[in-house]
């Protein structure tokens, strides 16, 4: 299990096994919404925001 | 020997319907190319990469590039889930509120008007409360419940001033008092897989809302009222919204074509993303033979 530092907090986060590159991960200890953007070694940046035409 | 089916999956981000789209086609031995609709670009004047594909699923968050993408797709002869004027019909409500009228499906009231002044006159006819709906939009952002003619001008005049050109497009809905829940029933080419109750006490009963599931059984009504919606859209694999209604009985408030299903799946134990997977192989398969 990879292990990255939040780039909002510096906490540190453990990647679930099974983490997709696209994936969205959620800061456990600043709530921050972070994609994952590699694997191997693991990067996380932060999330798009939320776009006006987003939706299903 | 038979062809190896090529599907490519369009995203924006990799949420868990995503997953599990990826996890059926790889169970199925099928080539798949994952397409980040952020990275991609296209050449108008070079097809050939793109038809390259049997057929593409798309999932993109953004309504802009998925429709966007499914029209250069389908131009170029490439075969999708769903089809661009699919999404044009899911994808705005106006339209999709037109299309139902002219099939004559049940559907809550609706007006439209282009100026505040219009709006406010066609609100008044259809009486309050009412909901007004940006016609592009999703996941329950930015429905206003008007109880009055205070609140309404107060809305049109903010979406006048404030909103970008597609917020000049005032659509104003009749609000339906729902009993605490709503219906989202799943369509798959001519089937109707699987159907779940939204329960929410807030009148916005969208999952995405905090809105908690409930499976719903499909009674032939529900079935024939959403096979019904989704061959007004043009058909495909859909996500039709039910509303229910005291006299009126079942009422079609949306039609969804790139739906959220990450409640419906584990709630229905069936496996949503395989159904939608081999719905893709088929036209993959036709396309290819």
């Amino acid at each position: 299990m990879s292990k990255i530092a939040c780039p909002e907090c510096a906490a540190e986060i453990t990647l679930e096994a099974g983490t997709e590159v696209g994936e969205i991960i959620v800061c456990s200890d600043c709530g921050v919404d972070l994609e994952v953007t590699a694997l191997e070694p693991a990067t996380v940046q932060l999330a798009p925001m939320e776009q006006e035409d987003w939706g299903e | 020997m038979q062809q190896r089916l090529k599907i490519g999956v369009l995203y924006s981000r990799v949420r868990v319907e995503e997953k599990w789209i990826f996890s059926a086609l790889e169970k199925r031995g099928v080539d798949f190319d994952r397409l980040d609709d952020r990275a991609i670009h296209f050449d108008l004047e070079n097809p050939a990469p793109w038809q390259e594909y049997d057929a593409v699923i798309e999932r993109s968050i953004s309504y802009n590039s998925g429709l966007y993408t499914l029209r250069i797709l389908n131009a170029f002869g490439v075969p999708t889930v769903n089809t661009a004027l699919v999404a044009e019909a899911c994808g705005d409500k106006l339209t999709t509120s037109t299309l139902l009228a002219k099939a004559g499906l049940p559907q809550p009231r609706n007006v439209v008007a282009f100026t505040p002044e219009s709006a406010l006159e066609a609100l008044e006819e259809l009486g309050y409360p009412a909901v007004v709906k940006p016609v592009v939009g999703s996941w329950g952002r930015l429905l206003a419940k008007v109880n009055d003619r205070d609140a309404a001008e107060a809305i049109f005049e903010h979406k006048a001033t404030l909103g970008s050109t597609q917020h000049q497009v005032f659509y104003v809905q009749e609000y339906i008092a729902k009993p605490g829940r709503d219906i989202r029933a799943i369509v798959i080419g001519d089937r109707v897989l699987t159907a779940m109750y939204r329960k929410s006490e807030h009148w916005i009963t969208n999952t995405a809302r905090g809105g908690e599931g409930e499976l719903c059984s499909i009674t032939p009504e529900i079935e024939s009222i959403c096979l019904g919606a989704a061959k007004a859209m043009g058909g495909g694999v859909l996500a039709i919204d039910l509303i229910e209604h005291s006299e009126r009985g079942y009422l079609i408030n949306e039609v969804n074509h790139t739906m959220e299903f990450h409640t419906m799946q584990p709630l229905s134990g069936l496996d949503v993303a395989g159904e939608i997977v081999e719905y893709a192989m088929n036209l993959a398969k036709e396309r290819a033979s």
